[in-house]
């Protein structure tokens, strides 16, 4: 109340030397907790990413049939061999991570009910993209496969 | 030392050691105890003030806070089971090794050779389940009570940081016995931590802006779920999770006591008859003036305008029935854990997945909804829920009912109609989506943006939604609004859990019972 009646009696003084003062230092302290809080956030997010090589080599078993997938042991990506060439398709779920198993017509997992085409299309269930397709690369009488290179579905390595 | 020599002249200083050293016993009491013996009134209230951890209450406690049905004891049950957590969990870390296939090993030896593990592992567990449930309980007592409304409006708020701190340290716990369940629980968790991918993915946008992904990032620490991410959860678990509910649960006790205590009706006192004969009133004439300790107390004195106080002293009427629900969490956490131990699956296999891969059972409601959307269902609806609640005591500015069961315009006729609306939609739409399926069954080329907007999680929401409309403006009360949404989604989470837990077998599919599950 005091404030509105000396105002309206003064012209408007300029801000005391003391309250200016007092500001800066609060702003300037504000800022550099929040830049200190910045420079302590980059710490959980590492530069370089602890994993294990997402490339492998493997060779394809003789006997698979053409349109039959291959899973190799440890792996989470099914090989497919036909006519037109060799591919790859994760068997990670595009909904929340698990692996896909192997069902009768393509593939189902287990965890949330999705179920996926032979070509990792969804058929049906909350997955929302299709399981992608892995570069293929050859090397001598076996496959290498990059799980972290997604390349466009129904790209073959012929 | 020199005006003590005084008094007792004549005795040896040797004499005087002695007689110092036979009393300790006793002034070690006196300086333990400043007040001395809680006998009297006066003493009684300086062994509330005298005491660090006491202080946290009110000197004195009114009768209609220590009536059973006001609180049911639910909100001490819930530090009760905290601090059975926090002992237990401290004796578990002498043998865990937060390392994967380590922390497997580590607590098969805990369960089977380590003296009383597999006990104390069994109460921790247990009691981490009686603090989800007293906190969740202690949450809807406070909504249905109405004590959530001014001045209590930010205490809901911090009651609302211990919830969601809480389901923390129980995810958290989930996943560090490395085993099956662990593994596939926290790699299903990471991944609806980047599901608002499912979003900037469909918008094409993920390349520039991708939260979804970083969320994963910096809770896993890796791009996959191995000994980073073990590490970072063993992290949030022991040091960060519990610090910060140690902290924000001081706030939360000493703000009960300084917003007046547990909520009560204005007529508490007529409701509650005249005090026993033995109790000491503090005021016993009504003081008419209004006292203000100018510049420390904001506005008037409780105690202006009304007749001696209905208080007992907290100490021992308070105290001794914290104690009683104390030790009745102590029972009932210890003897669970003789009857049920704690679950220990095989060890964590990355390429073969649990199948059902079922949360905790307190999560399971949502992972019925991340069957239908993961990011609506894992992230999109819980953000509505908890925006809903923490507004609720904002919105509703009403006085009518408050410290009353289901106070407020609409009562319990309101309550009980929302529960019938409640279940009856949740039974329906899940009824419908198990038979029927949804979108993505019907037209297998609908965008993913249409089945994230509309999947049966959102519609349930958006039904709640007009259900608690409609009864602001039946009874033209938004507390009314309040009760129908609370209500609703309490019974739509009762709904999905049940049906997540007992009803969804192998690749979450409906079944009856367990027993018709494929064998696997």
């Amino acid at each position: 109340m005091t404030t509105t009646s000396k105002s309206s009696r003064l012209d408007p003084e300029p801000m005391p030397r003391r309250d200016f003062l007092g500001l800066a230092a609060m702003w300037a302290m504000g800022a550099s907790a929040a830049f200190a809080l910045l420079g302590i956030l980059r710490l959980p997010r590492a530069a370089v990413l602890p994993a294990p090589s997402k490339k492998f080599k493997v060779a394809l078993p003789e006997s698979l049939a053409d349109g039959e997938p291959f899973v190799p042991p440890g792996r989470s990506v099914a090989l497919f061999k036909d006519k037109d060439g060799v591919y790859a398709v994760s068997t990670i779920c595009t909904h929340l991570g698990c692996i896909v198993k192997q069902s009768a017509d393509g593939f189902a997992c287990p965890c949330h009910g999705s179920e996926f085409h032979k070509d990792g299309t969804v058929k049906k269930g909350p997955a929302p993209t299709a399981l992608p397709w892995l570069a293929v690369t050859k090397d001598g009488g076996s496959f290498v496969v990059d799980e972290s290179k997604v390349v466009d579905p129904g790209t073959r390595l012929t | 030392m020199s005006d003590a020599s005084g008094a007792t002249s004549g005795v040896t200083a040797m004499g005087r050691f002695l007689a110092n050293l036979r009393e300790i016993p006793k002034t070690f009491r006196e300086s333990l105890v400043r007040g001395g013996a809680p006998t009297t009134d006066r003493t009684r209230s300086s062994f509330v003030f005298g005491n660090v951890f006491l202080h946290l209450h009110a000197v004195r406690t009114h009768r209609w806070s220590l009536r059973w049905s006001t609180t049911a004891g639910l909100g001490i049950m819930s530090v009760a089971a905290f601090l059975i957590t926090l002992i237990t969990g401290v004796l578990l870390m002498f043998y865990y090794k937060p390392y994967p296939d380590a922390a497997y090993v580590s607590i098969k030896d805990l369960h089977f050779v380590v003296p009383t593990g597999r006990f104390i592992r069994n109460i921790h567990r247990w009691a981490a389940n009686v603090m989800v449930v007293a906190v969740l309980l202690h949450m809807a007592r406070v909504f249905f009570t109405g004590a959530y409304r001014k001045p209590r409006e930010f205490n809901w708020l911090v009651g609302m940081g211990l919830l969601a701190i809480t389901l923390g340290l129980s995810f958290t716990g989930y996943l560090l016995p490395w085993d099956q369940l662990a593994y596939w629980a926290i790699t299903i968790g990471a991944n609806i931590a980047q599901s608002p991918r499912e979003v900037t993915d469909a918008l094409k946008i993920t390349e520039y802006f991708d939260p979804g992904g970083l969320q994963r990032l910096l809770l896993l620490g890796s791009s996959d779920v191995g000994e980073e991410a073990l590490i970072r959860f063993f992290l949030l678990h022991v040091m960060i999770l519990p610090l910060a509910l140690v902290a924000l649960l001081g706030v939360h006790m000493w703000r009960v006591r300084k917003d007046g205590g547990i909520a009560r009706p204005d007529d508490a006192d007529a409701r509650l008859g005249p005090p026993p004969a033995d109790t000491y009133p503090v005021f016993t004439e009504a003081p008419q003036k209004t006292y203000q300790i100018a510049a420390i107390v904001k506005g008037k004195t409780p105690a202006v305008g009304k007749g001696p106080e209905n208080t007992v002293p907290s100490m021992p009427h308070l105290f001794y029935a914290e104690m009683g629900v104390f030790m009745l969490t102590v029972l009932i956490c210890t003897a669970l854990a003789l009857v049920s131990d704690a679950p220990l699956k095989e060890l964590a296999n990355p390429n073969v997945p649990e199948n059902p891969a079922k949360a905790p059972w307190y999560f399971l409601g949502l992972q019925e909804l991340v069957a239908y959307s993961a990011f609506m269902g894992g992230i999109g609806i819980p953000s509505i829920v908890l925006l809903g609640l923490g507004l609720i005591p904002y919105l509703d500015r009403e006085k009518e009912g408050t410290g009353l069961w289901f106070g407020g315009p609409g009562g319990v006729p309101l309550v009980l109609l929302s529960t019938v609306y409640g279940f009856g939609t949740a039974f329906a739409l899940e009824a419908f989506a198990i038979r029927f399926g949804w979108i993505r069954e019907w037209w297998p080329d609908v965008p993913q943006l249409v089945i994230t907007a509309i999947n049966p999680g959102t519609v349930l929401t958006a039904l709640y939604a007009g259900f608690s409309i409609w009864a602001v403006k039946r009874w033209g009360s938004t507390r009314a609004g309040a009760l129908a949404l609370f209500t609703c989604f309490l019974c739509g989470f009762i709904l999905l859990t049940v049906v997540g837990q007992h009803f969804r077998g192998p690749n979450w599919v409906f079944y009856w019972s367990p027993s018709e599950w494929p064998g696997h």
